[in-house]
């Protein structure tokens, strides 16, 4: 089995999802050669072939041109399967590739079991066994989903690669997060309110059990889309990614974009009506409640503690 | 100009689901549909769009059994002019591939200037079928966008990226674009729009018209995960609540400290 894996770079880094790809490679036991449209100033640390097309040429976003580099690159190496993130960098390339290839594409694969890829469906509620048609396969890869068990090491062997294909887009740069707000990276009890809380006047019991408890209050992806709360509350793969002692989920039903910002929190308390909420996969405590009533009286017994 | 978005009908993700008897999707008995959320957004860019632009003409296309035809009256009512329902009671069978085929079928000889779709599906995920569109096509397709801007021909958007940071890009017309959360506030059809929405043109295809390829992947089984954790469940009264929780934070964190 061999794979091809396509690291990504953003703003002259290398990203940390490529060492995702290299675990999914150990993992699955398979050879590999690593693409990048990248810089010689920020190699990965990797022990195999990298192919390497200078960003500074080809640009750091530019579809129909990446594109046709890396499929001169699997022309070149033959790989059974082509390995992305599931990032907007691999979503966007990943489905290209396989309309070139004629290959099955498997999105936001989360396991390989017995060679079959599973990926979540509904929000994670469910999961499903992928079976491919086609010999050659596509997969992006869920972030998380396969961690390096220790840290990649190595130097690459570098071919330098070139193509002269049309661009049919013109990225102009980049707008960085709006600076200012709260750094929820820095709080040690975050109680985060999610679309369950119904109207943006309820955010008011989520910040009074935050500021009983000593903490800051967060919110989910759709909280924030509603500008109910600010973008610099917004924990997830869009906003922030953080760890606190203390981390309580109220009325978030657990989307995987959110889960990937908080699963390393130390403990976790979900408040959802909904007793199957993705939430309770990660949550050391789930309370099945309205947090409506349940948010405030616990504010009180913390207030009178 | 020409504008074509493409809906799906998912179901409400907070409903109890249910795998069906051949163990390859979820059950569609007792669940509530609605529009799937990215293509709300999706919708609400290209009436804009066609508020926009003078002498546009606004087609909302989905796949699917009869029953999408209510959810592509919502399309209507919000602005879109015509509907191209493509009826396929297996449609949950085809993949990302053979969906976006059909819908580059349907679009190859219509010129349309601007095609948009929501970024991925509620239900399954995949993020493919837009992109796939517009290689199918020929055309540019710019993906996760959460700002759009069209003047004379030429797109401005904002790409949507890890982390909070936005990437700006241009492309010309025809072109695809995939919506991401937040790309707009999707109106609410007003009464007389709802009421003039039903004399608006929607015309069902059968999907065999349309479809002239065949899929390279299929979900063999649907299950649940395996609760992983061991995480404790609690349900009863608000204050015996409370007062569980309190000790179990005493006992395991040391926040309450």
């Amino acid at each position: 089995m061999k794979t091809l894996l396509v690291a990504e770079y953003r703003d002259g880094e290398l990203l940390n999802s490529t060492y995702e790809l290299v675990a999914f490679a150990e993992q699955l036991g398979a050879d590999s050669a690593m693409f990048l449209v990248g810089a010689e100033s920020a190699l990965p640390q990797y022990a195999g072939t990298l192919y390497l097309a200078d960003s500074s040429k080809y640009s750091e976003f530019n579809p129909a041109v990446h594109k046709q580099l890396l499929l001169d690159v699997i022309a070149k190496e033959e790989p059974d399967m082509v390995v992305f993130a599931h990032s907007s960098y691999g979503w966007d390339l990943a489905p290209r590739i396989s309309l070139a290839l004629k290959a099955a594409h498997v999105s936001e694969v989360v396991e390989i079991k017995d060679g079959v890829p599973v990926a979540p469906v509904c929000n994670a509620k469910l999961r499903r066994d992928v079976k491919a048609k086609t010999d050659k396969m596509v997969v992006t890869l869920q972030g998380g989903a396969f961690g390096l068990e220790d840290e990649s090491s190595g130097s690459p062997t570098v071919v330098q690669i070139d193509t002269d294909a049309a661009a049919q887009i013109e990225f102009c740069g980049y707008e960085e997060a709006e600076a200012g707000g709260v750094d929820l990276s820095k709080a040690e009890i975050i109680v985060s309110a999610g679309r369950g809380i119904g109207k943006p006047e309820n955010l008011a019991i989520i910040e009074s059990l935050a500021k009983a408890l000593g903490g800051e209050y967060g919110a989910s992806r759709p909280v924030v889309d509603s500008e109910w709360a600010d973008h610099s509350r917004q924990v997830g793969t869009t906003g922030q990614t953080v760890s606190p002692k203390l981390y309580i989920a109220c009325g978030i039903s657990g989307a995987i974009q959110h889960l990937a910002g908080m699963k390393k929190s130390e403990f976790i308390v979900a408040i959802n009506t909904d007793k199957d909420a993705p939430i309770g996969e990660v949550a050391d405590v789930l309370i099945v409640a309205d947090l409506k009533e349940f948010v405030p009286a616990m504010t009180e017994k913390i207030k009178n503690l | 100009m020409k504008i074509l978005v493409c809906v799906k009908q998912v179901p409400d993700m907070e409903s109890k689901f249910k795998v069906n008897s051949e163990g390859n999707w979820y059950n569609d008995a007792d669940l509530a549909w609605r529009m799937n959320e990215y293509d709300e957004y999706a919708v609400e860019q290209a009436v804009q769009l066609k508020e926009q632009v003078a002498d546009s003409d606004l087609t909302v296309l989905s796949i699917g059994p009869d029953r999408v035809k209510e959810m592509m009256k919502k399309a209507l009512a919000m602005g879109c002019d015509r509907g191209a329902h493509i009826a396929d009671d297996d449609f949950f069978k085809k993949d990302p591939y053979e969906i976006a085929s059909v819908i580059a079928e349907y679009a190859k000889d219509k010129e349309f200037d601007l095609i948009f779709t929501g970024m991925q599906s509620q239900d399954r995920g995949s993020a493919q079928v837009g992109v796939l569109v517009a290689e199918i096509l020929g055309l540019p397709s710019i993906t996760t966008i959460v700002d759009f801007a069209f003047d004379d021909g030429q797109i401005t958007v904002k790409r949507e990226l890890e982390g909070g940071i936005k990437a700006i890009i241009k492309t010309m017309a025809p072109a695809l674009v995939t919506c991401q959360l937040g790309l707009n506030t999707p109106r609410y059809p007003t009464l007389p729009n709802i009421m003039k929405a039903k004399r608006k043109e929607l015309l069902s295809t059968p999907i065999a018209e349309l479809l002239k390829v065949e899929g390279k992947q299929e979900t063999a089984r649907l299950y649940f995960p395996e609760k992983k954790g061991g995480g404790l469940v609690l349900e009863g009264d608000v204050g015996d609540l409370t007062d569980q929780l309190i000790k179990i934070l005493k006992d395991k964190t040391a926040v309450l400290a």
